[in-house]
Order: structure tokens, then sequence, then C-alpha cells
């Protein structure tokens, strides 16, 4: 039993991993930029079918096209702001909703024309398929291992590219008061610009790290929207800390709940949450910002 | 016609005054004279109509997450129309599609609503779920217009309307024999694994009844929901129970594959637990996107692309010339693709004539030559009876197929 419940909260933890890689990029774009870009899923989405593309046509390794599909989205993502996001930074939430649910189904009919509607095969590598056996019945997924590895290593260089770096504190400074930034010498527009395509080069990188667990097809930015926004919006919008502890909280009752209590279904989790936002209409970890 | 009253109409003095005879006969008169313009004109209509075009109403998915079902469908439909022409009995035929966008009863009713009465539409057909073929069910009997159901495969799904066809399958035909194959080659413990909607229930209920019934022990019975399950608290329930098997049913498509994949990684595979699921779950659309994760899984199914038959190879070719060889049919091409195949066979039968009642009685008890083998739409339930095949997934010349090697024939579609 305790073999089973130790597998069980790893299992948990690594989808928990997965949650916050997908949404990672959301806490830069509406968390920290305040841009409420239902699109996310949209690059995630992207990202994904570069990295199928590039490994079925094009014969690359898997761990390669992790880069290549940051890159893609992060491209897309930067031509995007420069053309149509940036119309709308000081637009009502409304209508940054409307302008994004919108690019959410031009991007579906897009990858339905360009890819089909059926699901994208993706082959891992052999190194990351299978189990590690860690005696006394623990048996551990390669692949969630790996995902946990990569989790870490994300938040620690997101972490301090944030609260660190000068460009982190260029971005804090631009997100808070902009006009003030700009009298510092701060270039806001340029700023925005770059910090927006990150926001989409980690969807990107979060999909193509998605797509063995969730699959990809051209609904995946609808099917993923409630959960990413879940996790970043109950997280804390605002605070990178947030959506991490919720996605982890997120995956371990997921996990835990339809193990031993199955015929409830996603109940337990939607429950929780309700219960956490009852408490903390302000998220997990509240902005510790001054205006509202 | 000389004196029609007194001849066809010989006055009986029994049966009132003179007067009530007059009035009688002069109603007889006008039935009588009425009905020969009538009986010609319909005879004219009769002859008339192939000249007609007969537009088929298709209520297909085209998007959101299950378009993969509508393509299947276009894609056979039109393939047949490729092989055969567009004319049957001396009448062009007209296509006219419809996106029902998915399990949405009520948008599949209104579209055959439109159908009915705007396109004036001689036969409905399409329907990948269940419930949308439910919900347009009380159009086509009101209409009076044949209904050809293209996949929606829950049990019973002919009996809510007289002028419903099925030419796909039901979950119920292809589970009960797993049941049977099961307990009969080695398995005593079964778990079973389902998608948590009407087709897996039905799937989980008549593979424990065959499977108990032949000797077998159900050791546990999951179901998981239907939308973006996380596999792993099942899988890890499953590898918990101990079974020698375990018998799954989910939608094709992105649960499927999850699935597959967190059977092979879990280590269920290396545990010695036999993979044993309705072909739903490698069906060969799906089934390079599996991987290798597939090899040696079990399904029973009734079409396979590698079913070894000069027509479904020919099948296979007329598909791969039309669509390239990197798109796979599945089963739901060929069932709508067998769908066209029945609609000409019975217009053969009625000579053009395509009024429902015709229509849909030429169907009755039709047995037609399709890619998967012979298969008949029975009499009584207009349902399909056809063999249902025992496969194993292989890898031949570098791909994926699922390759039959038993098989039960004749299984009706109502099996109990």
């Amino acid at each position: 039993m305790t073999a089973t419940l130790a597998v069980l909260v790893f299992d948990g933890l690594a989808y928990g991993v997965l949650l916050y890689l997908l949404s990672v990029g959301l806490s830069v774009t509406l968390g920290l930029m305040n841009f409420v870009n239902l699109a996310h899923g949209a690059f995630a989405m992207l990202g994904g079918y570069t990295a199928v593309v590039l490994m079925r046509d094009a014969g690359w390794p898997f761990l390669a096209t992790l880069p290549a599909a940051f890159a893609a989205s992060a491209a897309v993502g930067a031509v995007l702001e420069a053309t149509l996001y940036r119309r709308l930074y000081a637009a009502a939430h409304l209508e940054q909703l409307l302008f994004s649910i919108g690019l959410v189904f031009v991007s579906v009919g897009a990858a339905t024309w360009a890819f089909g509607p059926q699901q994208q095969p993706v082959a891992l590598p052999a190194f990351l398929r299978g189990q590690w056996a860690l005696g006394a019945g623990i048996e551990l997924g390669r692949y969630r291992v790996f995902l946990l590895a990569f989790g870490a290593v994300l938040t620690a260089a997101l972490g301090l590219a944030v609260a660190r770096t000068r460009f982190g504190a260029q971005l804090r400074a631009a997100v808070d008061h902009a006009t003030a930034a700009r009298g510092l010498g701060i270039a806001v527009g340029r700023v925005f610009a770059i910090a927006f395509a990150a926001g989409c080069g980690l969807a990107g990188l979060g999909g193509a790290l998605a797509i063995d667990l969730m699959g990809l097809d051209p609904t995946f930015p609808l099917r993923t929207l409630v959960i990413v926004l879940t996790v970043v919006a109950a997280g804390g919008a605002g605070t990178l800390r947030g959506p991490l502890l919720l996605a982890l909280g997120l995956g371990i009752v997921d996990v835990l709940g339809k193990y031993f209590v199955p015929q409830a279904g996603a109940f337990v989790t939607w429950t929780a949450l309700i219960a956490l936002l009852l408490a903390r209409p302000q998220g997990l970890v509240a902005l510790a910002r001054g205006r509202a | 016609m000389s004196d029609p009253v007194s001849n066809a109409f010989p006055v009986d003095p029994q049966r009132g005054t003179p007067a009530d005879m007059a009035a009688r006969s002069r109603r007889r008169v006008l039935a009588g004279l009425g009905a020969l313009p009538l009986t010609g004109l319909a005879s004219r209509l009769a002859q008339a109509a192939p000249d007609e075009p007969l537009r088929i109403g298709l209520i297909v998915t085209l998007s959101g997450p299950f378009a993969e079902f509508g393509h299947q469908m276009e894609n056979g439909v039109r393939l047949w129309l490729r092989q055969r022409g567009d004319s049957v009995a001396g009448r062009r035929v007209e296509l006219l599609l419809k996106d029902d966008t998915g399990p949405a009863p009520d948008v599949a009713k209104r579209l055959a609503i439109e159908l009915a009465t705007r396109d004036k539409v001689h036969v409905l057909a399409g329907f990948a779920f269940t419930p949308n073929a439910v919900a347009a069910a009380p159009v086509a009997t009101q209409a009076k217009l044949p209904m050809l159901v293209m996949n929606a495969a829950s049990a019973g799904v002919t009996q809510k309307s007289p002028y419903i066809a099925r030419t796909s399958f039901t979950l119920p035909q292809v589970s009960a024999p797993m049941g049977q194959w099961a307990a009969k080659n080695g398995v005593k413990r079964a778990a079973t694994l389902v998608s948590d909607y009407a087709p897996g229930i039905d799937a989980e209920t008549a593979f424990r009844k065959a499977f108990e019934a032949a000797g077998g022990q159900l050791a546990d019975a999951v179901r998981v929901p239907l939308k973006n399950p996380e596999f792993a608290p099942f899988l890890q329930k499953l590898k918990d129970a101990k079974p020698d098997a375990v018998f799954v049913f989910l939608p094709s498509g992105e649960p499927a594959i999850a699935f597959m994949k967190g059977f092979d990684e879990r280590g269920l595979k290396a545990a010695g637990i036999r993979l044993l699921a309705t072909g739903d779950v490698t069906d060969d659309a799906s089934i390079d996107a599996i991987g290798d994760a597939a090899l040696g899984t079990i399904t029973t199914h009734h079409w396979s692309m590698a079913h070894d038959s000069p027509l479904n190879r020919a099948y296979v070719k007329l598909w791969t010339d039309a669509y390239g060889a990197k798109t796979r049919p599945n089963q739901v091409s060929v069932a709508s693709w067998d769908a066209m195949n029945a609609l000409w066979a019975a217009l053969e039968r009625t000579r053009g004539v395509a009024d429902g009642d015709t229509l849909i009685g030429a169907m009755k008890g039709l047995r037609i030559d399709s890619p998967r083998g012979p298969v008949t739409l029975d009499a009584a339930t207009r349902d399909i009876t056809q063999t249902v095949y025992v496969r194993r997934v292989e890898k031949r010349d570098g791909r994926l197929f699922n390759v039959e090697f038993d098989r039960f024939a004749d299984v009706r579609a109502d099996v109990a």
C-alpha cells in the first residue's frame, strides 16, 4: 500500500508539473503582463506540431525539437504581438478575451487544414520510455521523472530571470507602471514584445512536452483551455510560485481522487478548487502588489 | 366510358330512398372519376420519379474533436460515388453535407428537419453518435425518410424509427465475442476499463455477461471520464488488481492513444497482463499514432485494413489512390461505403422508386458484399448481422495492422 501511495503521489506530481509546464507561459502573458490571452493553447499546439513535424519528417531527435518548438512559437508570438496583440494592451479585458478566443478558432481551423483532424503520432526516444524500478514495488515512469526534472530546472531559471536579471526588473517595472517606467528610460514596448514572445515560446515548449501524455490534434487549444486558465488564475495571477503550487496540488488531488474514488470522476478535483477559491479568492498565492 | 355508374355500382333498391340512392351514386361517380386520373398520375409519377435527382442528406461531424469521423464518412461515400458513378437505376444522385459538430443531438435534429423540409432529401445518412441518431429518428419517422446509420453503435438504435437501417456495428456485437474468446483462451480473471457513457457501458455489460457465462471471473470494472482522462491512477488500479487480462473500450482517437501508451509505459504489458479491446481502440486511423505500444493487443471488430479478401484489397487501393498512403481508412469509412452499397442495391430493386416505405422495405433482409465480407441487414430489425473477427496487432512491412486470426460468424447486432 505504501508503495502504491508513493507511486500515486509521484504520478500526481508529474501530472502537476506537466500542467505547470503547459501554463507557465500564460503566467507570463496573463499573470505578469495582465493580458487575457485565451490563445495560449494555440501557441502550445504550434509547439506540438513543430516537434511532431521535425521528428517525423526531418528525423530530429525528441530533445532537439524542444528548443525548436520554443523558437517557433516565440517567433509567431512576436509577429502577432507586433501586428495584433500590441493594439489591445490598453483595451478592456473583454476585448482581449474576444480577440484571443477568435485567434483560438482560427488556429483550430488552420491546424485542421494543414494537418487534418486526426491525432498526431509521437514517439519518445527509448531512454524516456518505460519505467525505473526502485525496489519495494516502486516503479517510476521515466518520462515522468524527466518532466519533474525539466520542470524544476525551468522553474528555477524562470524565477531567476524575473527576480534577478535586469530584464526581469524592467518587465516588473513596465507592468507595474508603464508611464513611470518609460520616464526612467525603459523601452516599454520592446520589453513587452520580448516578454510576450517568451511567454509564447514557453507555451510551445509546454505543448511539445505535453503531446505524449495529452495527444495532439487541432482541438488541443480548446481541450487545454480550462485547465491552463485554472492553474494560472486560481494559483495566483501575477506570481510564478502560485501556479506551480496549484498545479502540483491539482495533479496530486486528481490522481489520488481517481484511484480511491473513481466513481466520483473529476468531482473531487473541482470541489477542491471551489473550496480553495472560497477560502482564497485572490488565488493560492495572493498578489503582493498594491493595486487590485 | 359509356355508363360507369350502372356498370361499376349496380343500384340496390333495398339500400334506401331513390333520393338517397341518387346522392350516394353521385358521390360514387365522383369518387370513381377522381380515382381514375389519380391512379394514372401515380403511375406517371412512378415513371417520372427517376428523372428527378435523388438527394442524400449526410449529417456528419466535420469540425471539432471528432472531425475524423466526418472525414472518414465523407471519404467513404465519395469513394463509392467515384467507383460506381453518381447515378443509380437511372437516377442522378446528389449529396448534401451538413456538419453536426460532434455529439450534439439538438444540432443533428435541426439539420435533419432542414434536410427533410427545405432541401426535400430522399434519404438521411451519417450519424457518428448515438444521441444524434436518436434525436434525428423521429424526423425520419414523420417524413418517412430512410435513415442510414453509418456509425452510432449503441444497441437498439434501429428501434428508434421503422425507417432506420444500420451498416456499422453495435458494441455488444463486438464485445460479447471477446468475452467468449477470452474465457476459451486461458483468461480466468479479467478486469474491464471503459469510457463512462452509454456505448462504454454497453461494451462492459456485453463482455461481462459473455465472459462470466463462459466461466470467467471479473476482477474489477473501471469506468473513466470521456474527456481528458489522465490514465495514471486508473492504470495503477488495474495493475494492483492483477488480472490475467484487461478488456478495454474507449472511443478511438486521443483517449485510446493515451491509454495504450500508458499501458505499455506503466509496465502492465511487462507484468504479463494481456490487453483485450474492441477494435475502436486500435482502429486503423489512429494505430500509427499509438505506435509500437499497440503490438500484441488482441481486439474484436468487424473490419480491418488487413482483412484478406479481393474486395477489401480493392477498397484499400481505391482509398490510397484517392487520398494518399498517409491517411488510413477505418471502419467508419467502410460502414459509409456500405451504406451507399445498400442504398444502391435497394434502388436497383425498386427501379429507382425512393419513397420511404418502398426503399426501407427493399433493405430488409438485404445481403451485400462488403469489404469486410458478406453482411445482412436483418429483415426484422434493419440492423447489421456480420462476422466479427479476432485480431492481433502486428507489424507488416514496417506498419502496424490488426491481423485477423479467428472469427465469430453471423453475429447479430442485438446479441444478448
